[in-house]
């Protein structure tokens, strides 16, 4: 558990950072909350040749309103600062479920955002509440919805010099409702399957339904095959089944040691429907 | 006068110091000049070495030599327990070397070792050695790997047998199948476990050139056995020259019971760089795959039985994997403290088990808690269930009926499972079983279940309960009985105890035995305390060093209460019988009229003219006036050899709940019935039985070390391998019954592995029980969702 040699920069500013970014020809790693980096330095699974501390800039933390409507929360916030703001009803829930108290004290939810994980929880929620990484760079700020900006396994819609300073959550429908159900790969506690739905209704009918699943293909993403088959539709039993039978739909379902490919596939199902169900719970 | 502390629920002496963080453990000792070690560990499971290169590692910062195997003029590490001792098996024998020298048989086998300035040098160094490696195919699964055609390992070792042991009567049983109204017979998988200490591994090696010297600081289970493992047998070191030291030992579970190559390397390398202590202590990752695992066998039983449910014999053939070369005493795990009682605590007349010792492309086996015992726990409780399952008949009663009854015991099994090669026998010692089962179903509600499980139906859940009713083996042993011509561990098994009263009257205890977490200074504080009369706190007890200790052989199975217990309980004895002579001495008084209470030693019917311990101590201690022919001090040391093992048994039965939708599998309720003898600290005995039953329930739900066919592990690290967590368990509900061993003076019998022993097949059969609606007879372990899920989907005749 003894890293290779590397080189430490605390930034002083995001100004500060993204100069250094600009000059170092790729070899720069950012460090947030360390809860991911730190471990991988550690097994020597991944090495840098610098590490730029970014996790001391209090212009990356806290909440800011945006005249939209829209809401930036700062990359920097951690789990467990998230966790005592006034959240969404059904966020906290989630929150809980993610990782363990000493790496929600320590997790940033833009750390976790730029990190992607195929299997972390947090990208989940930010899909379904149509959230966008806000990034900046030498060519100023840029809005990716987080739909486009997860690309791969560990990989993102961010260039090497650009830094994300914000996750910005878009306007929530009203009367909707939140859900999060998740298998943990009993180990590591990541997601196995990990699905977070916000549904709203209207008149009887489903209005409203941004679902996004984490753990179950190489990045983590919008079930856009369920939710066009859920809105319009009754949020019957029936209907719900039918509609998370489509979780997995298009996607290349990973297979490891803790669970095969078709048990993932079923298992996508499931809580895709435990998701929606629990969300209308909540809706109005 | 001093209340009595034996039997008394207090909390452990030594606790503060471990909560506080003022343990000190082998990676907190940190020595003069003292140099870092790192071992470069094959990324292969089978390959030939065709040439090592260090020339660039040498060249790196910080380093102070680099070694291979070339340079190591050691023996390979001793084999100290070969299936069926001196028997005649054949054991086609191979250990590990210091060093690896033509060729690897494991992932993690050591091959070269660098010593740098700091851990960082070392560590950055490994990565400059260029290892030419002749890849060679690899066979991980035991079964297959003796199958034609599998890679062979060892060239003195055909189709990768280590041995092909066998025990019991064979005639008498095939007799008993051929006449049975009602067979059963199932493979059982009992999986490769890691078994996890909190401290992992480590050594500091130091020769001193002005003495010639060597001392070793290690994390150990027996100190004093490494003395002879890696000093005489290893390295040529007789036990004069060579001191062994554990410090407080965070956690073992069996795992440092063992003679490890890096202890010897430590020292060599020591000596090499001129007697600069060295320093390497092992990283999580190197545990996984340098350290021993447990468990991995094969087994076909088979169970003949009458139809009113008499089981009347037991036939198992068990291939038993011990990794790609031998730990100190592997082949003695799934031989003697597996086979031998397999028949747990029934009257089955004719037993028969063999055992394939197994090589193959993976990291050694040997002892983890339980050590065999709840391998064969987890073969006759299924066979139980299976039984059960076959003539319609209730789980509970299978059991009460085939029960050794009260008056069987001293019990002697009549296919010979407990009598040595040399005709040396142990006895199942005493028992009561159907106290403990009636307990355990009373507390369960086990005859009123029909309810709990439709309110789980209603739920989507499938309820089940598990029996176990196990029987496991303590307090080893009689040397005769396990000695050298015995069952082969070469060694014998007897403990020691060295007791001093001082002039102030407090007392030092040395131990020869070795705790890593048990509590040993509380208890056997405990026991002098009501032994001597002298308060607890004016109580020392020592152990882990072989300057200061009486030879012992060290804490593993079970043993330290009944065997370690009673050495100190005979030294006690001696310094009670010293102290009433000089009394009478004192007292002016005839040794017979000296009557001892506590501490007070006074002259019958005089109970005014009394001396108490501490007066007697000083006085004699000093010998200014001490009688002709009596030796000053109070100093006694005593070994006892114990007449015989002892059999802790109990009923455990756990309720589940399966998920029919994910295959998920919640443990709601877990109640333990056990008897282990009379309590020398209550609330200790109940902190091994909650983390022995964790651990057993670990391996039944979630733990298991995956390898591929090519011997990489997969289960690498704990992000990787599940291992329980307390928010997973139920409140455990103990309980217990007391039947005293009639071996040792307290009529104590061990409880370190009880929990783990009786609590994987518990929980088994209830996942099984669960699934039972279904038409599920049986299912492999770990019970993971996935797993379930399939044999779900399979019973339903879906798809998978």
């Amino acid at each position: 558990m003894i890293p290779a040699a590397f080189e430490y920069h605390r930034a002083t500013s995001v100004d500060d950072a993204i100069a250094m970014l600009a000059n170092d020809g790729g070899s720069t790693k950012v460090l947030a909350g360390g809860q991911s980096l730190l471990p991988l330095l550690k097994l020597r699974l991944a090495a840098t040749d610098r590490l730029l501390d970014i996790g001391r800039l209090s212009e990356l933390k806290g909440y800011r309103p945006q005249p939209d409507g829209s809401l930036d929360i700062g990359a920097l916030t951690t789990y467990a600062e998230w966790r005592s703001e006034r959240t969404y009803p059904g966020v906290g829930e989630a929150i809980d479920q993610i990782a363990d108290v000493q790496v929600r004290n320590r997790g940033t939810i833009g750390g976790a955002v730029a990190h992607a994980d195929p299997a972390s929880d947090f990208p989940a929620i930010g899909l379904a509440f149509e959230a966008s990484a806000v990034v900046r760079g030498p060519r100023g700020e840029r809005v990716v919805p987080l739909s486009e900006f997860f690309e791969g396994a560990f990989a993102t819609a961010m260039e090497p010099d650009e830094i994300l300073v914000a996750i910005r959550r878009g306007p929530v429908p009203a009367g909707g409702g939140f859900g999060f159900r998740k298998l943990p790969q009993p180990a590591s506690g990541y997601s196995i399957v990990g699905v977070a739905a916000l549904v709203a209704r209207e008149r009887g009918a489903i209005a409203h339904a941004s679902i996004g699943i984490t753990g179950v293909g190489d990045h983590p993403y919008r079930a856009v095959a369920v939710e066009s088959a859920l809105v319009g539709s009754d949020g019957s039993p029936a209907a719900i089944e039918a509609a998370a039978g489509r979780a997995a739909d298009g996607v290349e379902v990973n297979s490891d040691i803790h669970a095969d490919r078709e048990y993932r596939t079923a298992m996508a199902a499931v809580f895709t429907r435990r998701a929606i169900e629990a969300a209308l719970e909540r809706a109005d | 006068m001093t209340a009595d502390v034996l039997g008394a629920p207090i909390k452990r002496v030594e606790d503060p110091r471990f909560i506080m963080g003022e343990g000190r453990y082998l990676d907190d000792i940190k020595l003069p000049s003292m140099a870092h070690m790192a071992i470069l560990r094959s990324p292969y499971a089978h390959a030939n070495i065709r040439s090592v290169n260090v020339a660039a590692a040498r060249s790196m910062p910080g380093v102070i030599d680099v070694f291979t195997g070339a340079d190591i003029p050691y023996n390979p590490l001793p084999m100290a327990w070969p299936a069926g001792g001196s028997s005649g098996v054949q054991n086609n024998l191979n250990t590990p070397r210091v060093l690896a020298t033509d060729s690897v048989k494991w992932t993690g086998e050591g091959v070269a070792a660098v010593v740098a300035e700091t851990p960082a040098q070392a560590v950055d160094a490994l990565e400059a050695i260029v290892v030419d490696w002749e890849p060679l195919p690899a066979v991980v699964d035991a079964e297959k790997a003796t199958e034609p055609g599998a890679p062979q390992l060892h060239e003195n070792a055909p189709n990768n047998v280590v041995f092909d042991w066998t025990v019991g009567d064979k005639a008498g049983t095939d007799a008993a199948f051929e006449a049975a109204e009602v067979v059963v017979s199932q493979r059982l998988v009992n999986q490769r476990l890691i078994p996890n200490p909190i401290e992992t591994r480590g050594d500091i090696g130091w020769y001193d050139p002005g003495t010639d010297e060597y001392t070793i600081w290690m994390s150990s289970q027996t100190p004093h056995i490494q003395r002879l493992l890696v000093g005489i047998f290893t390295m040529g070191i007789p036990e004069h020259k060579l001191r062994c030291i554990s410090p407080d030992v965070g956690g073992a579970f069996g795992t440092k019971i063992f003679c490890y190559a890096d202890m010897a390397l430590s020292l060599f390398a020591s000596k090499a760089i001129g007697g600069r202590p060295v320093k390497w202590v092992e990283s999580r990752r190197e545990n996984y795959q340098s350290t021993v695992h447990g468990r991995d066998h094969i087994t076909y039983v088979e169970a003949a039985a009458t139809r009113d449910g008499e089981v009347t014999g037991l036939r198992v053939k068990t291939y038993a994997n011990l990794g790609g070369r031998l730990s100190t005493v592997a082949g003695g795990i799934p031989t003697t403290l597996y086979a031998r009682v397999l028949t747990g605590p029934y009257k089955i007349p004719n037993a028969f088990v063999e055992v394939i010792g197994v090589y193959t492309n993976t990291t050694f086996v040997d002892a983890y808690r339980g050590a065999g015992r709840p391998e064969a726990t987890y073969v006759i409780e299924r066979a139980m269930d299976l039984v059960a399952d076959e003539l319609g008949m209730d789980r509970a009663a299978v059991r009460r009926k085939n029960f050794l009854p009260p008056d069987a015991f001293p019990y002697d099994n009549p296919s010979g499972l407990l009598t040595a090669v040399n005709g040396e026998k142990v006895y199942i010692d005493s028992g009561n079983y159907e106290p403990a089962l009636n307990k355990a179903l009373t507390t369960i509600g086990y005859y009123d279940l029909e309810a709990q499980r439709s309110d789980a139906r209603r739920r989507g859940k499938l309820l089940g309960v598990g029996l176990s009713t196990y029987l496991e083996i303590c307090g080893v042993a009689p040397s005769k009985w396990i000695g050298a011509v015995g069952e082969g561990w070469g060694a014998a098994m007897w403990e020691s105890s060295n007791i001093k009263v001082h002039l102030t009257g407090k007392v030092v205890v040395t131990m020869g035995t070795q705790p890593q977490g048990q509590g040993h200074e509380t208890t056997y504080a405990q026991v002098i305390s009501h032994e001597l009369g002298v308060p607890m706190e004016d109580i020392v007890v020592q152990h882990s060093d072989t300057k200061g200790t009486p030879f012992g052989y060290g804490s593993y199975g079970s043993r330290t209460a009944s065997v370690g217990t009673s050495a100190a309980i005979k030294a006690a004895g001696k310094i009670r019988e010293k102290a009433r002579r000089y009394a009478a001495h004192m007292l002016e008084a005839s040794v017979d009229d000296v009557e001892v209470d506590g501490a007070n030693y006074s002259i019958k019917g005089s109970p005014d003219k009394v001396k108490t311990l501490q007066e007697i101590a000083f006085a004699l201690d000093l010998a200014f006036d001490a009688p002709e022919g009596m030796e000053p001090y109070l100093d006694e040391t005593a070994y006892f050899d114990t007449p015989n093992c002892t059999f802790p048994f109990g009923t455990h039965i756990a309720v589940v709940e399966v998920d029919q939708e994910t295959g998920q599998v919640d443990l709601v309720r877990y109640v333990a019935v056990d008897d282990v003898g009379k309590k020398i600290n209550p609330l200790i005995v109940d902190g091994q039985l909650h983390g022995g039953i964790a651990q057993g329930v670990g391996q039944a739900l979630w733990e298991r070390a995956v390898y591929d066919d090519n011997g990489q592990l997969l289960s690498g690290s704990m992000l990787d391998y599940a291992l329980p967590r307390a928010s997973w368990l139920p409140a455990f509900e103990l309980d217990e019954t007391v039947t005293p061993s009639p071996v040792n003076p307290i009529g104590v019998k061990g409880v370190g592995e009880a929990g783990t022993i009786a609590s994987t097949a518990a929980t088994a059969n209830a996942v099984i029980d669960a699934l039972r609606p279904l038409g599920i007879r049986h299912l492999d372990m770990p019970y993971t969702p996935p797993t379930v899920w399939r044999a779900i989907q399979q019973a339903k005749g879906g798809q998978a």
